[in-house]
């Protein structure tokens, strides 16, 4: 019963590891595993997020077994 | 379709002879590509390096998303494109896009919808390092 937490980029050197595993129970959206995951309850403005390697909203669903990503905006190219 | 991820250098001529060799002889009345290539400056700063990190599989996939989605709006016959991740050294190129089709207006504007397409889309992020050795993350893309 958990969700695997990824970070990047910036954000990643922010986490010790860049990489978590939460317990999924409690947590219904993508805002819920920021918080479980970082202890921290405000999302930074222009943080982005995954599921299972899709971008998604922050108040959109999460479920048990999900990959749950945060990195900031993009700048491939 | 061809997607690809290069931790070394690429030499891009290379990259789309091999490419163009995929296709079927005589099939081929256009190729357009663009390269794009590291600056040694950027925002009135001299620039040493850079690292390019990504998420590796969401990355590919949106590579090859972004080559459904010109494939299904362009008459084209197959698109590649190559990135760099990693290290990076001014000069080296970063990114090449290159399409293949019957006639050049669908090359043309299929390669560039490639490239303004992955970077706003595929997760990409470059960090600079700079001529005094601070580093610093590059927060936005130039606007073209």
């Amino acid at each position: 019963m958990t969700i695997k937490v990824k970070f990047f980029a910036s954000l990643r050197e922010q986490q010790p590891d860049g990489l978590k595993e939460v317990d999924a129970s409690g947590l219904s959206t993508i805002n819920d595993v920021w918080e479980k995951a970082t202890g921290t309850t405000l999302v930074p403005a222009a943080v982005l997020c995954s599921v299972n390697l899709e971008h998604r909203e922050l108040h959109e669903s999460v479920k048990d077994g999900d990959e749950v990503a945060f990195f900031p905006p993009v700048t491939g190219g | 379709m061809g997607v690809l991820l290069c931790e070394q250098p690429f030499e891009p001529a290379v990259e789309i002879t091999r490419f163009e060799a995929t296709l079927a002889t005589g099939s081929v009345g256009a190729t357009a590509s663009f390269v794009g290539t590291m600056r040694n400056h950027n925002e009135g700063d001299s620039v040493t390096a850079m690292t390019l990190e990504h998420y590796p599989g969401m990355t590919e996939k949106q590579l090859e998303e972004v080559i459904s989605d010109a494939k299904s709006q362009w008459d084209i016959i197959d698109a590649l494109i190559v990135h760099r991740v990693g290290e990076i050294l001014p000069g080296q190129p970063i990114v090449l896009t290159a399409v293949c089709s019957a006639h050049r207006a669908a090359a043309f504007d299929a390669c560039r919808f490639l490239m303004e397409a992955l970077k706003s889309r595929a997760t990409f992020w470059k960090k600079e390092t700079l001529a005094n050795g601070d580093t610093r993350w590059v927060e936005k893309n130039t606007p073209g």
